[in-house]
């Protein structure tokens, strides 16, 4: 028998860190295969080089700290960054681009912080937005979508992800919001700028954009899977769609040639990607109920307002990294109301009946 | 032409400023509360010196002028250190901070000689014992500053920690991960 | 929707593995073998320690005061059985530290006679000073395990005129079954002891609160409460800690306790329902507090079971009796497995506080490794009072007590909800605990202080004294001798004068 101090309580839940991750690596996986699947080769390669940089360099950190690498690596947290960063990048991006995302999201993101926990933003956010400032070409060249099998092959692949990509109208296009963006900016409305424009092949993801942009349908049912499990609660997705909704309804009513309907909304950027897999990271978010609810509806605001009167087409990363920097605010205000006070901390008061 | 111009003004904005933050300073500083005082109230009183200073005061004169570390009473402890952090806007980083274990004297009686030494410097009181008859220490009064065991000239005065009882036993602080 | 998050009836809390059938089951074990040696500490309650009034060769019977109570918050203690007192002396306490505690050693005679004592006729005619004050003769404490003397539970309620006693039945640990077992077994006498107390306190109705794992109980409890129309029995979802009194109130009648007050301040007394049985036996039998059910669980004893042991038994006679097998036994716990406490060894005795002892072998037991706080706030779910336990512990490690203060370290009642679910096994209980003592640490520095201050103004006012003392002294004697030198010079001047 042990003879150091022990404190109750001495049963505990079987659930660990390590399997927390799993179950939102899981979760992402069938979004991310269709993404695989619909751009081919290239993504694959890109996917490999950017979770396995984000494993390189989290060791690296770690070996600089002076710690055993090994229990944090096994943890899968530099995965699951290295996976959501992949996502977040256009399919057939050069490989020094992952490797740099995962270099943004896991030194400057993670480490730099004290590591897992004390992070301030999203590390997956901060490196896509890093990377979208800095290299707006590379990040915003989608390839229009060809399958797996029917893309380039094997070798092909390799060097189209080494040696980069010619940049020609024949393969490569624009967003649903990079469209709707520069058609503005030529005066063209809606609806006729959307005129190819198909919901349902949207929403199963048969479109351009990154892994994590293109289906929609793969990464609600992620979603709703790990909201099903306990991994995440539903405050934080609820209340940024439905500000996203609401907002996009209203505005959409008002005037239907300057403003998207909500499908497509929902359907465009990484939404759906954000909602369940990125707000809902723990160490950026808010601790409580009430504050989730907060934090998601400013996300869906600062998404809406971004792309409707902002400059960049695409306004989920920047909400992200927005509202992360006001969670500490959030969770100094808004604390629950801790029994028999008030919830400004005074006791109740009972003198008068 | 333009160069020369957007130097000028600059110039003479910074001069204007600076100057107005000068006034201000003089004319609008808000005076502090005599924070010596403050300070003196919550020192342990003893004025024992181990912080280096000839008393409690002359600390606490040290601590406001700054050439004293928060971190400079021991008997004090961490609890000291976080009220004078505050008081004096000082961050401080308690995180590795530890408490000095509280060490009261105690007599041996075999070597005690009645000399007398001991409680005439214990600043309070808490050494009994007449000439020529052996001394004992109040444990309860004992504030661990050491003068008695200085002057002891059979060394018969030694600090031991306080015991540990069901009354005064406290959970210990959880390793970190 | 902001009533939904702001007032629940139930807040918080875990849903942990019972494990109560290995002991639900079975009938209180009454014949446990009498010890030959029983230690009885002097202190098993809340308040000062109990002084002894016997000396080592006296000889007592079963009953008898062994030590009588000190001050208004205490309790006397009894012999369990009779014999001869062999010490009175330090002896390891029931405590993770295994500190010593005064207690008294007797050894049986294997007669067991009991001390006569003088019956009520109708103990429900005494008077309510009378009911409490034999409860306070008899050494009642409350049994749930927060042993505060229950004859000032009684007299205070009584002064604040309640409206409610209610009965924590909730037994919400897993294991502990000792409560259950009594329920089904004794309900007509829990009910007496109900009634005694309704008169003892003057209060109108009693509320039996249990939760709903325990069917058999309830329809035992209800059964004997039928005739009585202000005793109800009630059950509450089985979620832990549903016990806490305060939750459980709230949940039965909506009533919040502030949080700087008693549940006196609003009208309702909360008693455990083993206190209730032993207010019966102090009054109905003129039985003191000698004995306890205890529930012996956990994978590493052969035979399970609840058994009525006399206080002050050694805990591994109690084990040795229900087939402890000691190499499979990783961690001895007193108590249950949330909130009770790990002991260092087995040789302590059965106190009044002592609900159960568990022998948990390592596959009940988790200590995995500790890793850094992910800030999942699944913490912030499972506290049952609504603080934020990642912030309080992050303050904690960093040495800033009143940040965490701030933040309602005050108001934690050390349930273990959240070091339960936390994924990163951070012994949050731990670090609260810790800081709740580095606070009274810091309040006794305070008095410290406040104390050397005191007697080192006495010091310098007394060295003052005597320098003041010393200076007219030395005046004194300047003066003498002036006065003598003037003599000195008249007696001189005279005989000149007069040669002159």
């Amino acid at each position: 028998m042990k003879s150091k101090l022990i404190s109750g309580p001495h049963v505990a839940a079987t659930r660990r860190v390590d399997q927390i991750m799993r179950q939102v690596i899981v979760a992402l996986l069938p979004a991310t295969a269709f993404g695989l699947l619909l751009f081919g080769w290239p993504a694959l390669y890109l996917l490999t080089i950017t979770i396995v940089s984000s494993m390189l360099f989290e060791a690296f950190c770690l070996k600089l700290k002076g710690v055993a690498a090994a229990p944090y690596l096994r943890d899968g947290s530099a995965i699951l960054t290295g996976l959501l960063v992949a996502m977040s990048l256009p399919p057939w991006a050069p490989w020094w681009i992952g490797v740099m995302g995962a270099a943004i999201a896991i030194i400057l993101g993670k480490q730099v912080y004290g590591g897992l926990g004390q992070n301030l933003f999203n590390p997956a956010m901060l490196a896509r937005v890093a990377l979208l400032i800095s290299f707006p070409i590379e990040m915003t060249t989608w390839v229009n979508v060809s399958p797996l099998f029917t893309g380039p092959g094997l070798i092909e692949s390799f060097q189209l992800i080494f040696s980069g990509m010619e940049t020609s109208d024949a393969i490569t296009g624009a967003t649903t919001l990079g469209l709707i963006k520069t058609g503005f900016s030529q005066n063209l409305l809606l609806p006729g700028v959307l005129s190819d424009y198909s919901g349902i092949l949207a929403f199963i993801g048969w479109e351009r954009g990154s892994l994590g942009e293109t289906s929609g349908l793969l990464l609600l049912i992620g979603g709703v899977h790990l909201i099903r499990q306990g991994v995440i609660q539903w405050h934080i997705p609820v209340s940024l769609l439905a500000t996203l909704l609401l907002l996009s309804t209203v505005f959409h009513m008002i005037d239907s040639t300057h403003y998207m309907s909500p499908w497509v909304q929902l359907n465009s950027g990484a939404v759906l990607l954000v909602a369940f897999f990125i707000a809902t990271d723990y160490v950026t978010s808010p601790n409580t109920p009430l504050g989730q609810l907060v934090f998601g509806s400013g996300c869906g605001l600062l998404i809406f307002v971004i792309r409707s009167w902002g400059g960049y087409p695409e306004g989920t990363g920047f909400a992200i990294l927005l509202m992360n920097a006001v969670t500490p605010l959030i969770d100094h205000y808004i604390r629950p109301r801790i029994y028999g006070r008030y919830r400004n901390g005074k006791p109740l008061d009972i003198s008068n009946p | 032409m333009y160069v020369l111009s957007a130097i000028i003004i600059l110039t003479a904005l910074g001069l204007l400023l600076g100057f107005s933050l000068g006034i201000a300073a003089k004319y609008l500083k808000v005076e502090s509360d005599p924070l010596i005082e403050r300070i003196e109230e919550l020192m342990p009183g003893s004025q024992c010196g181990q912080c280096g200073f000839p008393g409690c005061r002359p600390a606490a004169e040290a601590l406001v002028s700054g050439t004293a570390p928060v971190t400079l009473c021991p008997p004090g402890g961490t609890a000291l250190v976080e009220q004078l952090a505050k008081l004096l806007g000082i961050d401080v980083d308690l995180s590795n901070a530890q408490d000095q274990e509280a060490m009261v004297a105690r007599v041996s009686e075999e070597t005690c000689t009645g000399c007398t030494r001991c409680f005439k410097v214990c600043p309070t009181d808490a050494i009994v014992g007449a000439p020529k008859q052996i001394h004992a220490v109040v444990a309860d009064a004992c504030i661990g500053c050491k003068q008695c065991v200085a002057v002891c000239p059979t060394e018969c005065l030694q600090m031991h920690p306080i015991e540990v009882t069901l009354r005064n036993w406290r959970w210990p602080k959880p390793l970190a991960a | 929707m902001p009533a939904f998050l702001e007032n629940p009836r139930l807040r918080g809390g875990i849903h942990a593995e019972e494990r109560k059938h290995y002991t639900s089951g079975h009938a209180i074990v009454r014949n446990f073998p009498l010890p030959k040696k029983l230690y009885i500490p002097v202190q098993q309650h809340v308040g000062k320690p109990a002084e002894p009034v016997v000396k080592v060769g006296d000889i007592v019977l079963k009953g008898q005061l062994l030590a009588h109570s000190q001050g208004a918050i205490s309790s006397p203690i009894h012999a369990p059985t009779s014999g001869k007192i062999i010490d009175v002396k330090d002896f390891p306490a029931p405590h993770p530290s295994a500190l010593p505690v005064r207690t008294v050693i007797i050894e049986s005679d294997g007669k067991d006679q009991w001390l006569t004592t003088h019956l009520p006729s109708d103990p429900f005619a005494l008077d309510p000073e009378e009911i409490c004050t034999r409860v306070g003769e008899a050494g009642v404490v409350g049994l749930g395990g927060a042993v505060f003397p229950s004859a000032v539970k009684l007299n205070l309620g009584r002064k604040n005129q309640i409206h409610t006693l209610l009965i924590n039945a909730g037994e919400c640990e897993p294991y502990l079954t000792c409560d259950d077992r009594l329920m089904q077994e004794y309900a007509e006498e829990i009910v007496s002891g109900i009634r005694l107390m309704l008169n003892g306190m003057q209060a109108p109705k009693a509320i039996i609160g249990m939760e709903d794992n325990k069917p058999e109980a309830f329809r035992a409890m209800q059964a004997a409460s039928l005739p009585f129309a202000n005793i109800s029995v009630e059950q509450v979802p089985t979620r832990y800690p549903m016990g806490w009194d305060r939750q459980m109130l709230r949940y039965l009648t909506g009533l919040e306790i502030p949080a700087d007050g008693r549940a006196t301040d609003i009208g309702v007394v909360v008693h455990n329902v083993a206190t209730a049985h032993a207010v019966y036996k102090a009054i109905c039998l003129g039985q003191p507090l000698i004995s306890r059910v205890v529930t012996v669980s956990g994978t590493a004893v052969a035979k399970p079971g609840n058994v009525e042991v006399p206080l002050g038994t050694l805990m591994s006679e109690v084990l040795d009796y229900c087939g402890l097998n000691k190499a499979r036994m990783a961690r001895l716990v007193m108590g249950g497995p949330m909130m009770g406490d790990a002991l260092p060894h087995a040789e302590v005795p059965v106190v009044k506080a002592c609900n159960g002892i568990l022998a948990l072998s390592h596959e009940e037991i988790e200590e995995p490794q500790t890793q850094a706080c992910i800030r999942c706030s699944s913490c912030v779910t499972a506290c049952p009072v609504g603080l934020l336990p990642l912030e309080m512990a992050s303050r904690i490690r960093a040495n800033q007590l009143d940040a965490a203060v701030d933040l309602g370290l005050k108001d934690c009642i050390s349930c273990g909800s959240c070091s339960y679910v936390c994924p990163s096994n951070i012994p949050l209980v731990h670090y609260f605990k810790f800081a709740s003592g580095e606070l009274v640490k810091r309040q006794q520095a305070e008095h410290k202080t406040e104390q050397t201050k005191r007697l080192m103004q006495d010091r310098n006012q007394r060295m003052e004294r005597i320098r003041q003392e010393a200076e007219a002294e030395a005046l004194r004697a300047q003066e003498a001798r002036a006065a003598r030198a003037a003599q000195q010079a008249a007696a001189k001047q005279q005989p000149k004068e007069e040669t002159a």
